[in-house]
Protein backbone atom coordinates (compact mmCIF):
# COMPACT_ATOMS: atom_id res chain seq x y z
CA UNK A 1 0.00 0.00 0.00
CA UNK A 2 2.70 2.85 0.61
CA UNK A 3 4.02 2.15 -2.61
CA UNK A 4 1.31 4.37 -3.78
CA UNK A 5 0.10 7.92 -2.55
CA UNK A 6 -3.51 7.22 -1.64
CA UNK A 7 -5.48 6.60 -4.40
CA UNK A 8 -2.74 6.78 -6.98
CA UNK A 9 -2.70 10.47 -8.09
CA UNK A 10 -0.55 12.82 -5.82
CA UNK A 11 -2.64 16.01 -3.70
CA UNK A 12 -1.48 18.96 -5.71
CA UNK A 13 -3.70 16.77 -8.59
CA UNK A 14 -6.91 15.80 -6.78
CA UNK A 15 -6.54 18.83 -5.23
CA UNK A 16 -6.87 20.45 -8.92
CA UNK A 17 -9.48 17.85 -9.72
CA UNK A 18 -11.99 18.74 -6.51
CA UNK A 19 -11.83 22.63 -7.83
CA UNK A 20 -12.91 21.52 -11.04
CA UNK A 21 -15.23 18.99 -9.48
CA UNK A 22 -16.28 22.23 -7.08
CA UNK A 23 -16.66 24.73 -9.93
CA UNK A 24 -18.35 22.02 -11.99
CA UNK A 25 -21.34 21.59 -8.85
CA UNK A 26 -21.04 25.32 -9.05
CA UNK A 27 -22.82 25.76 -12.75
CA UNK A 28 -24.56 22.68 -12.99
CA UNK A 29 -23.64 21.36 -16.51
CA UNK A 30 -21.24 23.44 -17.52
CA UNK A 31 -17.94 21.11 -18.69
CA UNK A 32 -15.26 22.77 -17.02
CA UNK A 33 -11.39 21.65 -18.75
CA UNK A 34 -8.99 20.34 -16.17
CA UNK A 35 -5.32 19.02 -16.59
CA UNK A 36 -6.47 15.61 -17.66
CA UNK A 37 -3.22 13.14 -16.17
CA UNK A 38 -2.07 10.12 -18.07
CA UNK A 39 -3.59 7.12 -16.02
CA UNK A 40 -2.37 3.76 -15.88
CA UNK A 41 -5.04 2.66 -18.45
CA UNK A 42 -5.89 3.32 -22.29
CA UNK A 43 -8.09 6.14 -23.21
CA UNK A 44 -11.52 5.18 -23.70
CA UNK A 45 -11.40 2.61 -20.56
CA UNK A 46 -12.66 5.97 -18.27
CA UNK A 47 -9.38 7.60 -17.39
CA UNK A 48 -11.89 10.63 -16.73
CA UNK A 49 -14.33 8.44 -14.49
CA UNK A 50 -11.01 7.03 -12.58
CA UNK A 51 -9.98 10.47 -11.93
CA UNK A 52 -12.80 12.09 -10.74
CA UNK A 53 -12.97 8.70 -8.06
CA UNK A 54 -9.69 9.32 -7.12
CA UNK A 55 -10.52 12.78 -6.16
CA UNK A 56 -13.38 12.18 -4.20
CA UNK A 57 -12.45 8.62 -2.47
CA UNK A 58 -11.84 9.35 1.28
CA UNK A 59 -10.30 5.91 3.25
CA UNK A 60 -13.70 5.00 4.68
CA UNK A 61 -15.33 5.23 1.35
CA UNK A 62 -16.73 1.90 -0.49
CA UNK A 63 -16.19 1.73 -3.97
CA UNK A 64 -18.68 -0.01 -6.12
CA UNK A 65 -17.65 0.08 -10.52
CA UNK A 66 -20.00 -1.40 -12.88
CA UNK A 67 -19.36 -1.55 -16.54
CA UNK A 68 -23.06 -1.33 -18.35
CA UNK A 69 -24.82 -2.27 -15.73
CA UNK A 70 -22.58 -5.26 -14.17
CA UNK A 71 -20.12 -5.35 -11.49
CA UNK A 72 -18.08 -8.82 -13.58
CA UNK A 73 -16.88 -7.39 -16.48
CA UNK A 74 -13.35 -6.55 -17.29
CA UNK A 75 -13.55 -2.93 -17.15
CA UNK A 76 -15.21 -2.68 -13.76
CA UNK A 77 -13.19 -5.28 -12.31
CA UNK A 78 -10.02 -3.86 -13.52
CA UNK A 79 -11.26 0.06 -11.82
CA UNK A 80 -11.83 -1.74 -8.76
CA UNK A 81 -8.70 -3.73 -8.42
CA UNK A 82 -6.83 -0.50 -9.08
CA UNK A 83 -8.60 1.21 -6.17
CA UNK A 84 -8.00 -2.04 -3.90
CA UNK A 85 -4.57 -1.61 -5.08
CA UNK A 86 -3.81 2.14 -4.78
CA UNK A 87 -6.57 2.92 -2.17
CA UNK A 88 -7.03 0.30 -0.06
CA UNK A 89 -10.52 0.90 0.27
CA UNK A 90 -13.42 -1.00 0.70
CA UNK A 91 -15.54 -2.64 -2.36
CA UNK A 92 -18.84 -3.75 -2.93
CA UNK A 93 -21.07 -5.30 -5.50
CA UNK A 94 -24.23 -4.22 -3.34
CA UNK A 95 -25.34 -0.63 -4.39
CA UNK A 96 -26.95 0.57 -1.50
CA UNK A 97 -23.98 -0.19 0.84
CA UNK A 98 -21.34 1.89 -1.46
CA UNK A 99 -20.94 5.38 -1.09
CA UNK A 100 -18.84 6.20 -4.47
CA UNK A 101 -20.32 4.03 -7.54
CA UNK A 102 -18.14 4.62 -10.54
CA UNK A 103 -20.18 3.41 -13.61
CA UNK A 104 -19.76 3.17 -17.33
CA UNK A 105 -23.44 3.68 -19.26
CA UNK A 106 -25.87 2.86 -17.11
CA UNK A 107 -27.43 4.20 -13.71
CA UNK A 108 -28.01 1.46 -10.90
CA UNK A 109 -31.67 0.78 -10.87
CA UNK A 110 -31.85 1.03 -7.01
CA UNK A 111 -32.55 4.49 -6.30
CA UNK A 112 -29.59 6.20 -4.87
CA UNK A 113 -29.43 8.22 -1.80
CA UNK A 114 -28.25 11.74 -0.44
CA UNK A 115 -24.88 10.03 0.93
CA UNK A 116 -24.15 8.70 -2.15
CA UNK A 117 -21.78 9.76 -5.69
CA UNK A 118 -22.51 8.59 -9.00
CA UNK A 119 -19.20 8.39 -10.97
CA UNK A 120 -19.84 8.57 -14.60
CA UNK A 121 -16.99 7.69 -17.56
CA UNK A 122 -17.53 10.17 -20.39
CA UNK A 123 -16.02 9.48 -24.10
CA UNK A 124 -17.09 13.40 -25.93
CA UNK A 125 -18.52 15.73 -23.16
CA UNK A 126 -19.82 18.04 -26.06
CA UNK A 127 -23.36 17.43 -27.13
CA UNK A 128 -22.86 19.55 -30.07
CA UNK A 129 -19.79 17.77 -31.76
CA UNK A 130 -21.39 15.43 -34.20
CA UNK A 131 -23.14 18.91 -36.07
CA UNK A 132 -20.54 21.56 -35.13
CA UNK A 133 -16.90 20.23 -35.19
CA UNK A 134 -15.08 23.39 -34.01
CA UNK A 135 -14.84 23.69 -30.16
CA UNK A 136 -13.99 27.82 -30.14
CA UNK A 137 -18.01 27.52 -31.96
CA UNK A 138 -19.60 24.79 -29.46
CA UNK A 139 -18.06 27.19 -26.47
CA UNK A 140 -20.15 30.42 -28.03
CA UNK A 141 -22.94 28.55 -28.33
CA UNK A 142 -22.77 27.14 -24.57
CA UNK A 143 -22.30 30.75 -23.75
CA UNK A 144 -25.20 32.37 -25.31
CA UNK A 145 -27.53 29.44 -25.01
CA UNK A 146 -27.69 28.77 -28.53
CA UNK A 147 -29.35 25.21 -28.37
CA UNK A 148 -31.18 25.38 -31.74
CA UNK A 149 -28.56 22.38 -33.02
CA UNK A 150 -29.42 20.04 -30.84
CA UNK A 151 -32.99 20.05 -32.34
CA UNK A 152 -31.21 19.83 -35.77
CA UNK A 153 -30.32 16.08 -34.89
CA UNK A 154 -33.71 14.99 -33.35
CA UNK A 155 -34.61 16.44 -35.99
CA UNK A 156 -32.78 14.38 -38.56
CA UNK A 157 -33.52 11.44 -36.34
CA UNK A 158 -37.50 11.43 -37.24
CA UNK A 159 -37.22 12.39 -40.45
CA UNK A 160 -34.50 9.35 -41.21
CA UNK A 161 -36.26 6.89 -38.79
CA UNK A 162 -40.33 8.15 -38.10
CA UNK A 163 -39.28 8.76 -34.26
CA UNK A 164 -36.34 10.05 -32.55
CA UNK A 165 -34.17 7.05 -32.99
CA UNK A 166 -31.41 8.48 -30.65
CA UNK A 167 -31.50 5.87 -27.93
CA UNK A 168 -28.14 6.36 -25.45
CA UNK A 169 -26.21 9.79 -24.74
CA UNK A 170 -29.69 11.44 -25.36
CA UNK A 171 -28.49 15.22 -24.89
CA UNK A 172 -30.68 17.02 -21.49
CA UNK A 173 -31.27 20.51 -20.76
CA UNK A 174 -30.24 21.14 -17.24
CA UNK A 175 -31.83 23.54 -14.72
CA UNK A 176 -33.33 25.80 -17.73
CA UNK A 177 -29.65 26.64 -18.73
CA UNK A 178 -27.01 24.28 -20.12
CA UNK A 179 -27.62 21.51 -22.38
CA UNK A 180 -25.61 18.42 -21.26
CA UNK A 181 -24.14 15.06 -22.64
CA UNK A 182 -25.24 12.25 -19.92
CA UNK A 183 -22.62 10.23 -21.18
CA UNK A 184 -23.61 7.09 -23.20
CA UNK A 185 -26.66 5.65 -20.84
CA UNK A 186 -29.35 4.43 -22.37
CA UNK A 187 -32.38 7.35 -23.08
CA UNK A 188 -34.20 4.60 -20.41
CA UNK A 189 -31.92 5.94 -17.48
CA UNK A 190 -32.65 9.40 -18.39
CA UNK A 191 -35.26 10.29 -15.94
CA UNK A 192 -33.07 8.98 -13.30
CA UNK A 193 -30.89 11.48 -13.33
CA UNK A 194 -32.91 13.97 -10.93
CA UNK A 195 -31.75 11.84 -8.04
CA UNK A 196 -30.59 12.66 -4.22
CA UNK A 197 -26.87 11.70 -5.40
CA UNK A 198 -24.56 13.94 -6.45
CA UNK A 199 -23.46 13.28 -10.28
CA UNK A 200 -20.12 13.69 -11.37
CA UNK A 201 -19.02 13.41 -15.07
CA UNK A 202 -15.18 13.03 -15.97
CA UNK A 203 -14.05 12.91 -19.66
CA UNK A 204 -9.92 11.62 -19.41
CA UNK A 205 -9.17 12.40 -23.10
CA UNK A 206 -11.01 15.39 -23.50
CA UNK A 207 -10.43 16.86 -20.05
CA UNK A 208 -13.82 18.03 -19.22
CA UNK A 209 -15.49 17.23 -15.44
CA UNK A 210 -19.13 18.50 -15.26
CA UNK A 211 -21.62 17.86 -12.46
CA UNK A 212 -24.99 17.69 -11.11
CA UNK A 213 -25.76 18.61 -7.58
CA UNK A 214 -28.36 16.57 -6.01
CA UNK A 215 -32.26 17.50 -6.67
CA UNK A 216 -30.95 19.32 -10.32
CA UNK A 217 -33.65 19.77 -13.06
CA UNK A 218 -32.81 17.77 -15.71
CA UNK A 219 -35.13 17.94 -18.80
CA UNK A 220 -34.62 15.63 -22.00
CA UNK A 221 -34.75 17.20 -24.72
CA UNK A 222 -37.69 16.40 -27.42
CA UNK A 223 -40.48 17.81 -29.78
CA UNK A 224 -43.87 19.21 -28.85
CA UNK A 225 -45.58 16.49 -31.31
CA UNK A 226 -42.28 13.78 -30.63
CA UNK A 227 -42.24 13.76 -26.56
CA UNK A 228 -39.35 12.10 -25.00
CA UNK A 229 -39.94 8.55 -24.51
CA UNK A 230 -37.83 6.59 -22.15
CA UNK A 231 -37.51 3.16 -24.04
CA UNK A 232 -36.61 -0.14 -22.86
CA UNK A 233 -37.12 -3.89 -24.64
CA UNK A 234 -40.28 -5.18 -23.70
CA UNK A 235 -39.88 -8.00 -21.78
CA UNK A 236 -39.46 -9.11 -18.67
CA UNK A 237 -36.03 -10.08 -16.76
CA UNK A 238 -35.53 -13.60 -17.93
CA UNK A 239 -33.55 -14.80 -14.75
CA UNK A 240 -35.61 -12.53 -12.17
CA UNK A 241 -39.05 -11.51 -13.91
CA UNK A 242 -38.55 -7.82 -13.48
CA UNK A 243 -40.30 -5.49 -15.39
CA UNK A 244 -39.00 -2.25 -14.73
CA UNK A 245 -35.29 -2.57 -15.11
CA UNK A 246 -33.36 -2.01 -18.30
CA UNK A 247 -32.34 -5.09 -19.89
CA UNK A 248 -29.41 -6.48 -21.85
CA UNK A 249 -30.10 -9.17 -24.95
CA UNK A 250 -28.42 -12.19 -24.86
CA UNK A 251 -27.27 -14.45 -27.59
CA UNK A 252 -27.83 -18.24 -26.46
CA UNK A 253 -27.02 -19.89 -29.37
CA UNK A 254 -27.22 -19.79 -33.71
CA UNK A 255 -30.93 -20.58 -33.53
CA UNK A 256 -32.22 -17.20 -33.41
CA UNK A 257 -32.22 -18.59 -29.06
CA UNK A 258 -32.20 -15.15 -27.32
CA UNK A 259 -32.93 -13.96 -23.69
CA UNK A 260 -33.40 -10.58 -21.77
CA UNK A 261 -31.76 -10.08 -18.85
CA UNK A 262 -31.26 -7.30 -16.74
CA UNK A 263 -28.33 -5.38 -17.25
CA UNK A 264 -27.85 -4.33 -13.21
CA UNK A 265 -26.65 -7.28 -11.75
CA UNK A 266 -26.79 -6.79 -8.69
CA UNK A 267 -30.48 -5.87 -8.91
CA UNK A 268 -31.07 -9.04 -10.59
CA UNK A 269 -29.20 -10.79 -7.45
CA UNK A 270 -30.74 -9.51 -4.91
CA UNK A 271 -34.09 -10.17 -6.49
CA UNK A 272 -33.68 -13.56 -6.85
CA UNK A 273 -32.15 -13.39 -3.74
CA UNK A 274 -35.05 -12.29 -2.12
CA UNK A 275 -37.54 -15.32 -4.07
CA UNK A 276 -38.34 -13.28 -7.35
CA UNK A 277 -37.80 -16.35 -10.59
CA UNK A 278 -38.01 -15.29 -14.58
CA UNK A 279 -39.46 -17.86 -16.66
CA UNK A 280 -35.92 -19.00 -18.19
CA UNK A 281 -34.19 -19.06 -14.49
CA UNK A 282 -32.55 -22.28 -13.79
CA UNK B 1 -38.95 57.46 -44.78
CA UNK B 2 -36.23 55.92 -42.73
CA UNK B 3 -33.47 53.64 -44.07
CA UNK B 4 -33.61 50.08 -43.53
CA UNK B 5 -29.48 50.26 -43.23
CA UNK B 6 -27.38 53.45 -43.37
CA UNK B 7 -23.49 52.76 -43.21
CA UNK B 8 -21.48 55.28 -42.13
CA UNK B 9 -17.59 56.28 -42.77
CA UNK B 10 -16.25 52.08 -42.66
CA UNK B 11 -12.44 51.34 -42.78
CA UNK B 12 -11.34 47.58 -42.37
CA UNK B 13 -7.31 47.28 -42.85
CA UNK B 14 -5.40 44.41 -42.91
CA UNK B 15 -2.09 45.60 -41.54
CA UNK B 16 -0.97 48.58 -43.95
CA UNK B 17 -3.08 46.91 -46.53
CA UNK B 18 -6.37 48.41 -46.84
CA UNK B 19 -9.45 46.35 -47.44
CA UNK B 20 -12.03 48.87 -47.66
CA UNK B 21 -12.53 52.66 -46.34
CA UNK B 22 -14.84 55.44 -46.46
CA UNK B 23 -17.66 53.62 -47.59
CA UNK B 24 -21.14 55.20 -46.62
CA UNK B 25 -24.21 54.77 -48.13
CA UNK B 26 -28.15 54.34 -46.78
CA UNK B 27 -30.43 51.82 -47.90
CA UNK B 28 -34.10 51.87 -47.65
CA UNK B 29 -37.17 49.15 -46.98
CA UNK B 30 -37.44 46.96 -50.33
CA UNK B 31 -33.82 48.34 -52.34
CA UNK B 32 -31.72 45.71 -53.61
CA UNK B 33 -27.87 47.51 -54.08
CA UNK B 34 -25.59 46.19 -55.98
CA UNK B 35 -21.42 46.32 -55.46
CA UNK B 36 -19.49 45.75 -58.68
CA UNK B 37 -15.77 46.06 -58.83
CA UNK B 38 -12.90 43.29 -59.35
CA UNK B 39 -11.30 40.90 -57.33
CA UNK B 40 -9.67 42.65 -54.87
CA UNK B 41 -11.23 45.69 -54.74
CA UNK B 42 -12.63 45.00 -50.88
CA UNK B 43 -16.19 43.92 -51.93
CA UNK B 44 -16.59 40.92 -49.82
CA UNK B 45 -14.37 42.77 -47.37
CA UNK B 46 -17.04 45.15 -47.06
CA UNK B 47 -19.77 42.87 -47.09
CA UNK B 48 -18.53 41.05 -44.00
CA UNK B 49 -17.96 43.88 -42.52
CA UNK B 50 -22.14 44.76 -43.08
CA UNK B 51 -23.04 41.64 -41.60
CA UNK B 52 -21.35 41.19 -38.67
CA UNK B 53 -18.51 38.84 -39.72
CA UNK B 54 -15.53 41.02 -39.79
CA UNK B 55 -15.24 43.90 -37.38
CA UNK B 56 -14.93 46.96 -38.77
CA UNK B 57 -11.75 49.54 -37.84
CA UNK B 58 -13.87 52.35 -37.56
CA UNK B 59 -17.15 53.18 -38.66
CA UNK B 60 -21.30 52.75 -38.36
CA UNK B 61 -23.67 49.96 -39.46
CA UNK B 62 -27.07 51.22 -38.41
CA UNK B 63 -29.57 48.56 -38.49
CA UNK B 64 -33.41 49.83 -38.20
CA UNK B 65 -34.21 46.62 -35.41
CA UNK B 66 -37.55 45.74 -35.36
CA UNK B 67 -38.23 46.16 -31.53
CA UNK B 68 -35.49 49.22 -30.94
CA UNK B 69 -35.47 50.97 -34.13
CA UNK B 70 -32.17 51.94 -35.34
CA UNK B 71 -28.90 50.57 -33.82
CA UNK B 72 -25.48 50.24 -34.06
CA UNK B 73 -25.01 46.43 -34.78
CA UNK B 74 -21.23 47.25 -34.23
CA UNK B 75 -21.86 48.50 -31.13
CA UNK B 76 -24.69 45.35 -30.16
CA UNK B 77 -23.74 42.67 -27.71
CA UNK B 78 -22.74 39.38 -29.46
CA UNK B 79 -25.99 37.86 -28.69
CA UNK B 80 -27.90 40.38 -29.99
CA UNK B 81 -25.88 40.28 -33.35
CA UNK B 82 -26.29 36.89 -33.51
CA UNK B 83 -29.89 36.88 -33.03
CA UNK B 84 -30.13 39.37 -35.91
CA UNK B 85 -28.03 37.28 -38.01
CA UNK B 86 -30.15 34.40 -37.61
CA UNK B 87 -34.08 36.46 -37.75
CA UNK B 88 -33.86 39.83 -39.39
CA UNK B 89 -30.96 38.81 -41.48
CA UNK B 90 -29.60 36.30 -43.81
CA UNK B 91 -25.91 35.71 -45.54
CA UNK B 92 -25.81 33.94 -48.94
CA UNK B 93 -22.78 32.83 -49.61
CA UNK B 94 -20.85 32.09 -52.92
CA UNK B 95 -20.19 28.60 -52.37
CA UNK B 96 -23.22 26.64 -50.86
CA UNK B 97 -21.04 24.23 -48.85
CA UNK B 98 -20.37 27.25 -46.40
CA UNK B 99 -23.75 28.20 -46.14
CA UNK B 100 -25.47 24.67 -45.40
CA UNK B 101 -24.18 22.31 -43.33
CA UNK B 102 -23.74 19.41 -45.72
CA UNK B 103 -23.92 15.95 -43.55
CA UNK B 104 -28.00 17.31 -42.51
CA UNK B 105 -30.79 17.07 -44.60
CA UNK B 106 -32.50 19.61 -47.19
CA UNK B 107 -35.29 19.62 -44.48
CA UNK B 108 -32.97 19.96 -41.28
CA UNK B 109 -30.93 22.62 -43.09
CA UNK B 110 -34.05 24.74 -43.89
CA UNK B 111 -35.31 24.08 -40.40
CA UNK B 112 -32.22 24.51 -38.39
CA UNK B 113 -33.18 29.24 -38.36
CA UNK B 114 -36.54 27.67 -37.04
CA UNK B 115 -35.39 25.97 -34.39
CA UNK B 116 -32.91 28.14 -33.19
CA UNK B 117 -35.29 30.81 -32.68
CA UNK B 118 -37.43 28.51 -30.38
CA UNK B 119 -39.65 26.15 -33.12
CA UNK B 120 -40.27 22.97 -31.11
CA UNK B 121 -42.90 21.18 -33.37
CA UNK B 122 -41.73 19.02 -35.24
CA UNK B 123 -44.70 18.48 -37.96
CA UNK B 124 -44.80 22.78 -38.41
CA UNK B 125 -41.29 22.99 -38.82
CA UNK B 126 -41.33 20.14 -41.82
CA UNK B 127 -44.45 21.81 -42.86
CA UNK B 128 -42.29 25.09 -43.73
CA UNK B 129 -39.44 23.52 -44.50
CA UNK B 130 -41.43 21.89 -47.43
CA UNK B 131 -42.99 25.04 -48.41
CA UNK B 132 -40.11 26.71 -48.84
CA UNK B 133 -38.12 23.77 -50.69
CA UNK B 134 -41.27 24.31 -53.51
CA UNK B 135 -40.73 28.20 -52.97
CA UNK B 136 -37.13 27.62 -54.70
CA UNK B 137 -38.35 25.16 -57.21
CA UNK B 138 -36.82 22.05 -55.02
CA UNK B 139 -39.21 19.50 -55.51
CA UNK B 140 -40.49 18.15 -52.04
CA UNK B 141 -39.35 14.26 -52.47
CA UNK B 142 -35.90 15.58 -52.00
CA UNK B 143 -36.67 16.79 -48.60
CA UNK B 144 -34.93 14.09 -46.85
CA UNK B 145 -31.64 13.76 -49.19
CA UNK B 146 -28.43 15.43 -47.59
CA UNK B 147 -27.12 18.29 -49.85
CA UNK B 148 -24.43 16.33 -50.76
CA UNK B 149 -26.49 14.80 -53.17
CA UNK B 150 -27.68 18.11 -54.62
CA UNK B 151 -26.43 19.79 -58.06
CA UNK B 152 -24.64 23.05 -57.43
CA UNK B 153 -27.82 25.18 -58.13
CA UNK B 154 -29.74 23.29 -56.04
CA UNK B 155 -27.57 23.62 -53.20
CA UNK B 156 -27.80 27.12 -53.67
CA UNK B 157 -31.44 27.48 -54.28
CA UNK B 158 -31.34 25.32 -50.85
CA UNK B 159 -28.90 27.81 -49.03
CA UNK B 160 -31.38 30.22 -49.86
CA UNK B 161 -34.87 28.53 -48.83
CA UNK B 162 -32.80 28.21 -45.36
CA UNK B 163 -31.64 31.45 -45.39
CA UNK B 164 -35.73 33.19 -45.89
CA UNK B 165 -37.39 31.01 -43.87
CA UNK B 166 -37.23 33.40 -41.25
CA UNK B 167 -38.59 36.04 -43.10
CA UNK B 168 -35.49 38.64 -43.18
CA UNK B 169 -35.55 41.96 -43.76
CA UNK B 170 -32.19 42.13 -45.33
CA UNK B 171 -30.21 39.66 -47.29
CA UNK B 172 -26.42 39.74 -47.98
CA UNK B 173 -25.16 38.33 -50.96
CA UNK B 174 -21.68 36.93 -52.14
CA UNK B 175 -21.35 36.51 -55.62
CA UNK B 176 -24.36 34.12 -55.23
CA UNK B 177 -24.12 33.03 -58.95
CA UNK B 178 -20.67 32.45 -59.05
CA UNK B 179 -19.15 28.74 -60.53
CA UNK B 180 -23.03 28.32 -62.15
CA UNK B 181 -23.13 27.62 -65.72
CA UNK B 182 -25.78 30.08 -67.63
CA UNK B 183 -29.03 28.63 -67.59
CA UNK B 184 -29.04 27.89 -64.06
CA UNK B 185 -27.77 31.14 -63.31
CA UNK B 186 -30.66 32.39 -65.19
CA UNK B 187 -33.08 30.45 -63.25
CA UNK B 188 -32.03 31.34 -59.99
CA UNK B 189 -31.96 34.96 -61.19
CA UNK B 190 -35.19 34.66 -62.13
CA UNK B 191 -36.10 32.86 -58.40
CA UNK B 192 -34.07 35.63 -56.68
CA UNK B 193 -35.77 38.46 -58.35
CA UNK B 194 -39.47 37.02 -57.79
CA UNK B 195 -38.63 36.40 -54.29
CA UNK B 196 -37.15 39.88 -53.80
CA UNK B 197 -39.93 41.54 -55.24
CA UNK B 198 -42.61 39.16 -53.42
CA UNK B 199 -41.17 39.69 -50.33
CA UNK B 200 -40.31 42.93 -50.32
CA UNK B 201 -36.60 42.06 -49.01
CA UNK B 202 -33.56 45.00 -49.00
CA UNK B 203 -30.83 43.00 -50.64
CA UNK B 204 -27.02 43.78 -50.82
CA UNK B 205 -25.44 41.71 -54.06
CA UNK B 206 -21.31 41.86 -54.22
CA UNK B 207 -20.48 40.01 -57.35
CA UNK B 208 -18.33 40.85 -60.54
CA UNK B 209 -21.06 40.15 -62.90
CA UNK B 210 -22.43 42.98 -64.45
CA UNK B 211 -25.70 41.31 -65.48
CA UNK B 212 -26.46 39.89 -61.97
CA UNK B 213 -26.50 43.71 -61.43
CA UNK B 214 -28.65 44.58 -64.21
CA UNK B 215 -31.31 42.36 -63.34
CA UNK B 216 -31.69 42.37 -59.83
CA UNK B 217 -29.84 45.93 -58.61
CA UNK B 218 -31.55 49.13 -58.00
CA UNK B 219 -28.39 50.83 -56.99
CA UNK B 220 -25.10 49.97 -57.98
CA UNK B 221 -21.72 51.02 -55.83
CA UNK B 222 -18.59 50.36 -58.13
CA UNK B 223 -15.78 49.66 -55.83
CA UNK B 224 -11.83 49.94 -56.67
CA UNK B 225 -8.70 49.35 -54.87
CA UNK B 226 -11.05 49.70 -51.27
CA UNK B 227 -12.60 52.82 -52.25
CA UNK B 228 -16.11 53.35 -54.03
CA UNK B 229 -15.50 55.24 -56.71
CA UNK B 230 -19.07 55.51 -58.48
CA UNK B 231 -22.28 55.32 -57.37
CA UNK B 232 -26.19 55.69 -59.06
CA UNK B 233 -28.78 53.87 -60.41
CA UNK B 234 -27.73 50.68 -61.87
CA UNK B 235 -29.07 51.50 -65.49
CA UNK B 236 -27.21 54.68 -64.89
CA UNK B 237 -23.83 53.86 -63.99
CA UNK B 238 -24.03 51.04 -66.62
CA UNK B 239 -25.13 52.97 -69.25
CA UNK B 240 -23.10 56.31 -69.17
CA UNK B 241 -20.17 54.84 -66.58
CA UNK B 242 -18.15 58.39 -65.54
CA UNK B 243 -15.15 56.75 -64.20
CA UNK B 244 -12.15 55.55 -66.22
CA UNK B 245 -12.44 52.42 -64.21
CA UNK B 246 -16.16 51.96 -64.49
CA UNK B 247 -16.46 52.28 -68.75
CA UNK B 248 -13.31 49.85 -68.43
CA UNK B 249 -15.32 47.91 -66.66
CA UNK B 250 -18.48 47.83 -68.65
CA UNK B 251 -16.79 47.56 -72.05
CA UNK B 252 -15.03 44.51 -70.74
CA UNK B 253 -18.18 42.55 -71.10
CA UNK B 254 -18.59 40.27 -73.65
CA UNK B 255 -21.50 40.74 -75.86
CA UNK B 256 -22.63 37.39 -77.58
Amino acid sequence: MSDYNFAYLDEQTKRMIRRAILKGLAIPGYQVPFASREMPMPYGWGTGGVQVSAATLTPDDTLKVIDQGADDTTNAVSIRKFFERTADVATTSKTAEATVIQTRHRIPEEVLSEDQILVYQVPIPEPLRFLEPRETETRKMHALEEYGLMHVKLYEDIARHGHIATSYAYPVEVQGRYVMDPSPIPKFDNPKMEMAAIQLFGAGREQRIYALPPYTKVVSLDFDDHPFEASKAPHACALCGAEDSYLDEVITDDQGGRMFVCSDTDYCESRRAAGHVGKDAA
Amino acid sequence: MTPLLSVRDIRKTYGSHVGCTDVAFDLYPGEVMGIVGESGSGKTTLLNCLAGQLTPDQGQVVFGTREAGPRDTLQMSEPERRMLRRTDWAFVHQHARDGLRMNVSAGGNVGERLMAVGARHYGDIRDSAADWLGRVEISEARIDDRPTTFSGGMQQRLQIARNLVTNPRLVFMDEPTGGLDVSVQARLLDLLRGLVRDMGLSAIIVTHDLAVVRLLADRLMVMKDGHVIETGLTDQVLDDPQEPYTQLLVSSVLQV
